[in-house]
C-alpha cells in the first residue's frame, strides 16, 4: 500500500518537453512510473521518444486525461506560467497535482490553492521534490535509487535533501511512501494530511515527520498527532541556529519575531509524544529503535549523543507582523 | 524583500492612499531647502529597514529649516540595530486626532491573507493583541473575491474604525495584490484634527519570487549597507546568509544546510554561514562558494556537506578538485559525501590528496571534525 501514488497511477507531465521535464520524465519512467503523456499546447499531437518509449504530447491536461485516464500530473512549468498550468489541471478535474516548480509568486500559489480546494484537487507542493512510492511509482524528482524497495516507513518532509538523507539512512527498512510537501510559505498538502493518510495506510508502521523553521505547521501537526495518530511518529526539525528575520534557502523558512522557531516545534512535537532526533542520523536511529531494527546499512558507527541545540522559546500563536516603529509624526 | 518607509509611502500614494507631504534626502546640505519647501517645521525620519527607530533617536521633530539641517546631520550615519542610516525622510507634521492600525498579512496556515485592524493604532500591534485581544480584529480575506468595498467596510466595522477609513482598506488590498506584497501595514493610520485620513507610517514586504514581473524594485532596493560577504555572495548568485560563527558551511539543499548548521552547533562550534549550492553543485558554484567563505576572516574551518541525490558524488568531488585549482585553500576543509556514487567521489578526493582536505563518511562525524579543527585553529 501507499499514499497518493501507486503503480496504478497514470501520470501526466506538464512541462515535459523542457530540459528539467525531460530529465525527470526519463528518471520517473525508469522508476516504473506509468507516464501516460506530456502536456504542451505548442507540441500537441507529437510524441517524444524517451529511452524507447513513445510518450504522447497533449495540447491540454483535459485532452490528456480524456485520452489516457490520467489521475496525477507533475508540474515542471516555470514560475511565470505555473499558476495557469495548475489551474488548468484543477479545471480538468485531476485528482493529484504535484507542483515541483520553485519560485512561484505567493499570490499565484494562494490563487491556485484556493481554486484547488473548491474543486477537490490535491496539490502537493509547490517547491517540492514530489511523492515516491518505492517499487511502484515516482511522481517528482526524488531519486528512486536511494531506497528502491517497498518498506514500512511513511515519510513527510518540507525538505528535499533531508528526505533523501533519511531515506538513505533507512533504506534497508524501506518506505511505503515519501512525500516532500515543499518549503514554500503556502503549500497544498500538509504534514497533517500525510499523517492522516499514513495512519490509514495498513502497510505504514511508523511515520517520520521532517520539519523546519517558519510558520506553525509542525505545531499543528503535533496537536493532530496527540489527538488522532496512533502509529509511532519520529520527528526531525532543522533550523535551530537560524537567525531571526532571515530566509534560509526555502521561501517559507524564516523565523519571524518569536514565531516559527525550531525550539517551539520540537517542544510541541515532544509534548505530543514524538521523539525528535538531534541530527538526521540520530533520527534514523530513533526509527530503528522504535521498529526494533538494529542493522545499519552503511555500517557506520552510531553518532555520539550530540545534544540538541536548545534554547528557551516563547512560541506565540499570534501571527501578527512585528510592527514598524511608531513615530507619531507630530 | 522589505521596502523602506519612503518606498512604502510612494506605493500607498500611487494607489490613492493619502500620505503626508515628504521628501527623501541623503545629505544634510539638502535638508534646509527641503524643509523650506515642506513649510519649515518637519519630522526627520531615519530610513532603515528595522523597527524601533523612534526609541533609537531616529525620528525627531525640527522646528524650522535650520533645525532640520542640524537634526538631519545627527541622524544620517546613525547606527540603528546594525543598520546605518544613509537616507532620511523629511515629512510635514500633522495634528493627530485618532490613530488606527491596518494591515494585510499572509496567513500561511489557511493559504490566504488576513486583514488585521484596530482602532488602537500607534503602538506595537503585538502589544495591543497581547494585552487587549478584543481590540484587534482579524478577518480572513477570500483570495478569489479579494477586498471589495463591501468587504473593506466590514473590516472597518469589525475593528471599530470610522467608515471613512474603509477606502484605505480597499486601496491597501490593491497595493498588496498589484505589487505582489506579502505584508502591507499602515501604523499609524491617523485621522487629523482637520478630518483627513492619512497613512503616517507603513511597512511593505514584497515577494522575492515575483521579481520577474515587478522589475521596478530591483536589486538597488535591497539594503546596500548590509554585510559585505552577503553582498559578494549575492553578486555571484549564491544563496548565502552570514552568521556569527567560525565553521564555514557549504551544502546542497536548504533543509540539509539548515540541519548542517544545527549539527555543527551541537558539536559546540558555531556555524559561520548558511550556503546552499543547490542540487547541481558544479565546480564553478563550488569555487564561488569556497571563495566567499574563505574571504570571511572569522572562518577557521570549512565543512562541505553534500548528499548526492540527483547529482552524483563523483561529479561533486570533481567540482571540489577543480574549485581547489582556482581558489587557494587557506583553512582546513572537511568533506562529507554520501548518497549517489559516494565511494567514487571519496576516491577522487583521496587521489587528489590535498593536505588541507580531509573526509568523513558521516555528517555527524564530519561536523565534529570541523568543530575540532576550528577550535584548534
Amino acid at each position: 500500500m501507499a499514499i497518493y501514488l501507486t503503480k496504478e497511477s497514470k501520470v501526466l507531465v506538464q512541462g515535459m518537453t523542457g530540459a528539467e521535464g525531460m530529465k525527470h520524465t526519463r528518471r520517473m519512467l525508469a522508476a516504473g512510473t506509468r507516464i501516460v503523456g506530456g502536456v504542451n499546447p505548442r507540441k500537441a499531437g507529437r510524441s517524444v521518444d524517451i529511452d524507447g518509449a513513445g510518450i504522447p504530447v497533449f495540447g491540454s491536461v483535459r485532452e490528456g486525461m480524456d485520452a489516457t485516464g490520467a489521475d496525477v500530473t507533475v508540474v515542471f512549468v516555470p514560475p511565470p506560467f505555473a499558476k495557469t498550468a495548475v489551474i488548468e489541471a484543477v479545471d480538468a478535474g485531476i485528482a493529484v497535482a504535484v507542483v515541483i516548480t520553485e519560485g512561484i509568486p505567493v499570490h499565484d500559489a494562494v490563487a491556485f490553492h484556493a481554486h484547488a480546494r473548491s474543486r477537490g484537487t490535491r496539490i502537493i507542493g509547490p517547491n517540492c521534490p514530489g511523492v515516491i512510492t518505492p517499487g511502484q511509482s515516482n511522481a517528482g524528482i526524488i531519486p528512486a535509487d536511494i531506497a528502491p524497495g517497498p518498506g514500512r516507513i511513511g515519510l513527510v518532509s518540507k525538505s528535499g535533501t533531508l528526505t533523501y538523507q533519511l531515506m538513505h539512512e533507512l533504506r534497508d527498512i524501506g518506505f511505503t511512501s515519501a512525500v516532500g510537501i515543499g518549503g514554500d510559505p503556502v503549500i497544498g498538502t500538509t504534514h497533517i494530511d500525510c499523517l492522516t493518510a499514513f495512519e490509514n495506510d495498513p502497510d505504514t508502521e511508523l511515520i517520520v515527520l521532517i520539519g523546519e523553521i517558519g510558520g506553525d505547521a509542525e505545531e499543528r501537526a503535533a496537536a493532530h498527532i496527540a489527538q488522532h495518530i496512533t502509529k509511532p511518529v519520529i520527528g526531525y526539525i532543522a533550523g535551530f541556529t537560524a537567525p531571526e528575520g532571515k530566509t534560509m534557502g526555502h521561501a517559507g523558512a524564516i523565523v519571524s519575531g518569536s514565531s516559527g522557531t525550531a525550539e517551539a516545534k520540537q517542544k510541541a512535537l515532544e509534548a505530543a509524544g514524538v521523539a525528535v532526533g538531534a541530527t538526521p542520523t540520530e533520527t534514523a536511529r530513533l526509527v530503528r529503535e522504535k521498529l526494533g531494527e538494529h542493522s545499519n546499512p552503511s555500517g557506520t558507527s552510531s553518532p555520539s549523543g550530540t545534544s540538541s541545540p536548545s534554547g528557551t522559546s516563547s512560541p506565540s500563536d499570534t501571527s501578527v507582523p512585528s510592527g514598524t516603529s511608531n513615530p507619531s509624526g507630530a | 524583500m522589505d521596502l523602506y518607509e519612503h518606498q512604502a509611502r510612494q506605493l500607498f500614494a500611487e494607489h490613492g492612499i493619502a500620505v503626508p507631504q515628504a521628501e527623501v534626502i541623503d545629505s544634510a546640505a539638502e535638508a534646509k531647502a527641503a524643509a523650506g519647501r515642506l513649510g519649515g517645521r518637519v519630522v526627520v525620519k531615519a530610513q532603515v529597514k528595522t523597527g524601533g527607530r523612534g526609541k533609537a533617536g531616529g525620528v525627531k521633530l525640527a522646528a524650522d529649516p535650520a533645525a532640520a539641517a542640524l537634526t538631519t546631520r545627527q541622524i544620517l550615519g546613525m547606527d540603528i540595530k546594525g543598520h546605518r542610516v544613509r537616507t532620511v525622510m523629511l515629512a510635514q507634521p500633522v495634528d493627530i486626532e485618532e490613530e488606527f492600525y491596518v494591515s494585510y498579512v499572509l496567513d500561511r496556515t489557511n493559504g490566504t491573507f488576513l486583514a488585521i485592524a484596530s482602532a488602537e493604532g500607534g503602538m506595537e500591534i503585538e502589544e495591543v493583541a497581547a494585552t487587549r485581544p478584543e481590540a484587534v480584529a482579524r478577518i480572513p480575506v477570500d483570495p478569489v473575491e479579494g477586498v471589495t468595498e463591501k468587504k473593506a467596510a466590514e473590516i472597518a466595522a469589525a475593528a471599530a474604525l470610522p467608515p471613512d477609513a474603509a477606502p484605505v482598506l480597499h486601496r491597501l488590498w490593491q497595493v498588496l495584490t498589484r505589487e505582489d506584497a506579502l505584508l502591507v501595514e499602515v501604523n499609524p493610520l491617523v485621522r487629523t484634527t482637520d478630518g483627513r485620513i492619512l497613512a503616517l507610517d507603513g511597512k511593505v514586504t514584497l515577494d522575492d519570487n515575483a521579481r520577474f514581473r515587478q522589475s521596478r524594485w530591483g536589486a538597488e532596493s535591497d539594503d546596500p549597507h548590509g554585510n559585505p560577504l552577503e553582498s559578494a555572495a549575492a553578486a555571484k548568485g549564491l544563496n548565502y546568509v552570514k552568521l556569527d560563527g567560525e565553521v564555514g558551511i557549504i551544502g546542497n539543499g536548504a533543509g540539509l544546510v539548515m540541519s548542517t548548521l544545527d549539527v555543527v552547533a551541537g558539536c559546540g562550534a558555531r556555524p559561520a554561514n548558511f550556503l546552499d549550492i543547490g542540487g547541481g553543485a558544479s565546480a564553478a558554484v563550488m569555487a564561488d562558494g569556497l571563495s566567499v567563505i574563505l574571504s570571511d576572516p572569522a572562518v577557521k574551518s570549512v565543512f562541505v556537506n553534500v548528499f548526492g541525490g540527483i547529482t552524483s558524488c563523483d561529479a561533486v568531488a570533481d567540482g571540489i578538485v577543480q574549485a581547489l585549482q582556482s581558489v587557494r585553500l587557506t583553512k582546513p576543509l572537511v568533506v562529507r559525501l554520501d548518497g549517489n556514487n559516494a565511494a567514487r567521489g571519496r576516491a577522487i578526493l583521496d587521489a587528489h590528496a590535498h593536505p588541507l582536505v580531509e573526509q568523513s563518511t558521516t555528517m555527524d562525524g564530519a561536523a565534529r571534525r570541523a568543530a575540532q579543527l576550528a577550535a584548534a585553529a
